[in-house]
């Protein structure tokens, strides 16, 4: 009964979607106050209702409601309670449902917090909103409803959660995913609001800021949990694959990028604005193209929910209308815009342009290494080609190197125009001073030259020196300098702390790739290898029992120069229920190195195949992606986005005018 | 009204990376299907009986118990390979076998079983080859457990051997029986 509930209130939601998406944009179109005030009240029932849904089907798992298919599929009796929870999201029926849940929560949150917005406007951006709202919503309905009855016969049990995603990673890593994913159809409504209006200015630039960054350091989490889960739940030691499904979050992720420092161009400045507007658009697209690649079964990938040619077909149409529509309305109403102030090629605008064509190349490249097996199969008939590493890191380093090498002169630029003195009078030492240090650093602790991670390495202590350069410089000639730092603005130091993540992510990966060890070897109780200066002993394997799986536990010890450092357990976990074998690896994390060890297969009757790495730096990666995820989130707490309400309609007033 | 021709670059991009999505799409992996149908209803068929083609067979015909499908044809070598485990199933284990003649002539198939022996309670007969494309098969042989609401709960793709059987198929059968004992 309670599923048919959630059933229910789905249907009134689109109900309500279809009304957000049509009665505010007639109102906008009759000049109807009265229609275009419905907004908040629309948004509100619409969330509620998508939140009822989704707590009707969390009720269903967590009563082991067997009768619903997608539970049956999904869960089992000994599952235990979180992961009955995260298993709400665990596959595409249900992961759609919070996907449209979180598309509600945005739509709410930009309705209760648009006080500065026109009704005009405010009726705009919530119509297209409310018009996305309809499309996910019916998708649902239509070819993925997960309150689907097994009726009349049902299974007493289920087969289980996918061991792979019972796991706390997998508990937050979609929900932080789909935030930033949806999170960029915000900028993207202001996009086709503005648009529509035919008023396009630094405005909407100003608007749209604020959720962009908070779009975008939610997807920096999302993917971040994600590189951490695959390192540490696949048991390969990996931290990023080039996988399809990998990629196609990481392209929303890079044109984001592009599109967060665009905006602070188009919002200081009023330039580049019918790019940023393109770039809001991309974005967005990206996002849903994910959602295509993901769920239409074109690419396989190891993380592809089921295939299903309806469903592809579905989002295919959807990609066509919501894309090829924005992209063609972009065409007509974009003509003719002109940039508020010019600049010449030494100004922080052409730093920001390279950082925007930069970021797309790359995206470019990604985007061609994803989708070139579908034109391979296509233009030969059905002969499959898979697209590695090789080409992504042949293709992607160099731009994102040449990438970094502007970021880290960035700091240095003004508005407008730089003189080239005060380029080579701030950073003729940093460079200097950061490739010479790393290269010491290196030859010392590496014991050897490595040209290329001096070269890398060096960049990013180069960012750093840079970026400290820049805030010591705007104190230097205060009189009190620590109220001097504290009057700098929260958006500043939302960009310091993103730079800053970059510069630690890029030594993380740049140094484990370098430096990592491994050994994949056959070891009897008893047997020791050495790696990396550790003594790995294999002290053997014990049956143990969890909730819903039996396991062969391996117990290893691992001592340095005869001192015990750790004793790790990794495990070998088979799940009767799904009928799945699951490598459990286990870590002993640092912050310079992990240790990790894996059980491969049994060789005989005590002897295992053993996975063992000396990993350094690995966990800079992720601390890295944590640091411009906490960078981008809090420059929403900027002070000019808490402008009182006069001060925000007195800007409205001089609408067009950047503060 | 005038457009800059340049703004519509990025339409005419989209509009090739969609004519790229849209054949992909046609093209539909058939290695992707493995898992796809695990925990899906056996699909629905009305087709012959191999030895008594009066007889017409639908998929309440396997249900009401726990029981193999086997997926075979005359034409396939590894059918043959599989045939002795397949046999000593039908004689030693309690399991219905059901078998489904896929792409094959009926005749053929009848005198296959004859030298050969049969070891199915019944084969249904898919010269057409509609209900294997339902099942997602691509090669015979191929062995589905189905439980006894007619949901297929597991899927061998290539021969049956002692040890597959004993390592992959008898513990599902074990599980699906245990289950269905708890009810």
């Amino acid at each position: 009964m309670v599923a048919e509930l959630g059933h229910f209130s789905l249907i009134l939601a689109l109900g309500l979607s279809v009304c957000l998406a049509v009665l505010p944009a007639t109102g906008v179109y009759l000049r109807q106050a009265h229609l275009m005030q419905l907004t908040g009240s629309l948004a509100a029932g619409l969330f509620v209702f998508v939140l009822f849904s989704f707590l009707c089907l969390g009720n269903a798992f967590l009563n082991d409601d067997f009768s619903v298919a997608y539970v049956a599929r999904n869960s089992n009796s000994a599952l235990p309670l979180q992961y009955k929870i995260s298993a709400i999201w665990g596959a595409h029926e249900g992961s759609f449902l919070l996907w449209s849940l979180v598309m509600a929560g945005w739509t709410l949150a930009v309705s209760q917090f648009s006080n500065g917005l026109t009704l005009d406007m405010r009726a705009r951006v919530l119509s297209v909103m409310g018009a996305l709202s309809v499309g996910f919503i019916l998708f649902i309905l239509l070819t993925s409803n997960p309150f689907d009855r097994n009726l009349p016969v049902f299974p007493a049990q289920g087969s289980d959660l996918n061991p792979l995603l019972q796991d706390f990673g997998l508990i937050v890593h979609p929900p932080m995913l789909y935030m930033g994913y949806v999170g960029f159809s915000v900028p993207f409504a202001f996009a086709i609001a503005t648009l529509t209006s035919g008023k396009l200015d630094s405005a909407w630039a100003r608007w749209s800021r604020p959720w962009t960054n908070l779009a975008w350091a939610c997807l920096t989490i999302g993917i971040t949990l994600g590189s951490w889960w695959a390192y540490y739940e696949l048991g390969w030691g990996g931290w990023w694959f080039w996988d399809a499904v990998e990629n196609a979050s990481f392209m929303p992720w890079l044109v984001g990028t592009a599109l967060v420092h665009s905006l602070a161009a188009t919002e200081k400045r009023g330039v580049f604005k019918s790019w940023t507007v393109l770039l809001a658009i991309f974005a967005f697209s990206f996002s849903l193209l994910g959602a295509f690649l993901v769920r239409s079964g074109v690419l396989t990938s190891v993380h592809a929910f089921a295939v299903d040619p309806e469903r592809g077909l579905f989002i295919l149409a959807f990609l066509i209308i919501v894309i090829g529509g924005s992209l063609l309305l972009y065409a007509i109403k974009a003509t003719g815009i002109k940039s508020d102030a010019g600049f010449t090629w030494s100004g922080r605008e052409t730093m920001l342009l390279v950082n925007n064509v930069l970021l797309m190349v790359a995206t470019g490249a990604v985007l061609l290494g994803t989708i070139y097996p579908l034109i391979y199969e296509a233009m030969t008939d059905g002969r499959k080609i898979s697209v590695g590493p090789p080409y992504f890191n042949t293709v992607f380093v160099p731009v994102v190197m040449l990438l970094f090498f502007f970021m880290a002169l960035s700091p240095a630029s003004r508005w407008r125009s730089t003189p080239v003195e005060k380029f080579l009078n701030e950073q003729l030492l940093p460079i200097l001073g950061s490739f010479a240090g790393v290269a010491i650093l290196v030859f010392i602790f590496a014991a050897r030259f490595e040209p290329v991670v001096v070269l890398i390495v060096g960049v990013a202590a180069w960012i750093v020196v840079s970026l400290i350069r820049d805030l010591t410089g705007r104190v230097r000639h205060k009189n009190n300098k620590i109220a001097a730092l504290f009057r700098q603005p929260v958006s500043y130091y939302g960009m310091l702390l993103g730079h800053l993540g970059i510069a630690v992510a890029i030594t993380g990966v740049c140094i484990t790739v370098y430096f990592s060890e491994e050994k994949d070897i056959r070891m009897a109780p008893g047997d020791v290898v050495e790696l990396s200066g550790y003594e790995v002993k294999f002290k053997g394997v014990e049956k143990v029992r969890g909730p819903n799986y039996i396991a062969d536990r391996g117990e290893i010890e691992i001592t340095r120069d005869g001192q015990p450092v750790v004793i790790l357990f990794p495990e070998k976990r088979y799940y009767p229920a799904a009928q799945n074998v699951m490598t459990e690896a286990d870590i002993d994390a640092g912050l310079f190195r992990d240790l990790f060890v894996a059980l491969g297969e049994p060789i005989d009757d005590t002897a295992w195949a053993v996975r063992i790495q000396h990993k350094p730096f690995v966990r800079w990666v992720w601390f890295g992606g944590l640091f411009i995820a906490f960078g981008g989130g809090i420059t929403v707490l900027d002070r000019r986005y808490r402008a009182t309400r006069q001060q925000r309609s007195a800007a409205m007033a001089t609408l067009g005018v950047t503060s | 009204m005038t457009v800059n021709k340049s703004l519509l670059i990025p339409l005419a991009v989209f509009i090739l990376l969609v004519t790229v999505l849209a054949f992909g799409f046609r093209l539909e992996d058939p290695h992707y299907l493995p898992s796809e149908l695990i925990a899906k209803p056996f699909p629905d068929f009305n087709l012959q009986d191999l030895h008594d083609p009066e007889r017409n067979l639908t998929v309440d015909d396997i249900k009401g118990n726990v029981s193999l499908v086997n997926v075979w044809a005359t034409w396939c070598p590894n059918c043959l390979v599989e045939h002795p485990e397949l046999m000593r199933i039908s004689r030693e284990e309690d399991i219905p076998l059901y078998g489904v003649n896929y792409n094959d002539d009926s005749r053929k198939a009848i005198g296959w079983l004859e030298r050969h022996e049969n070891p199915f309670l019944f084969s249904i007969v898919d010269d057409k080859g509609t209900l294997a494309i339902d099942l997602g098969v691509y090669g015979a042989p191929e062995t589905f457990v189905v439980d006894r609401q007619g949901v297929i709960q597991y899927r061998h793709v290539g021969a049956v051997s002692r040890e597959i059987w004993e390592r992959k198929i008898f513990p599902v059968v074990e599980l699906l029986r245990a289950q269905a004992g708890g009810d």
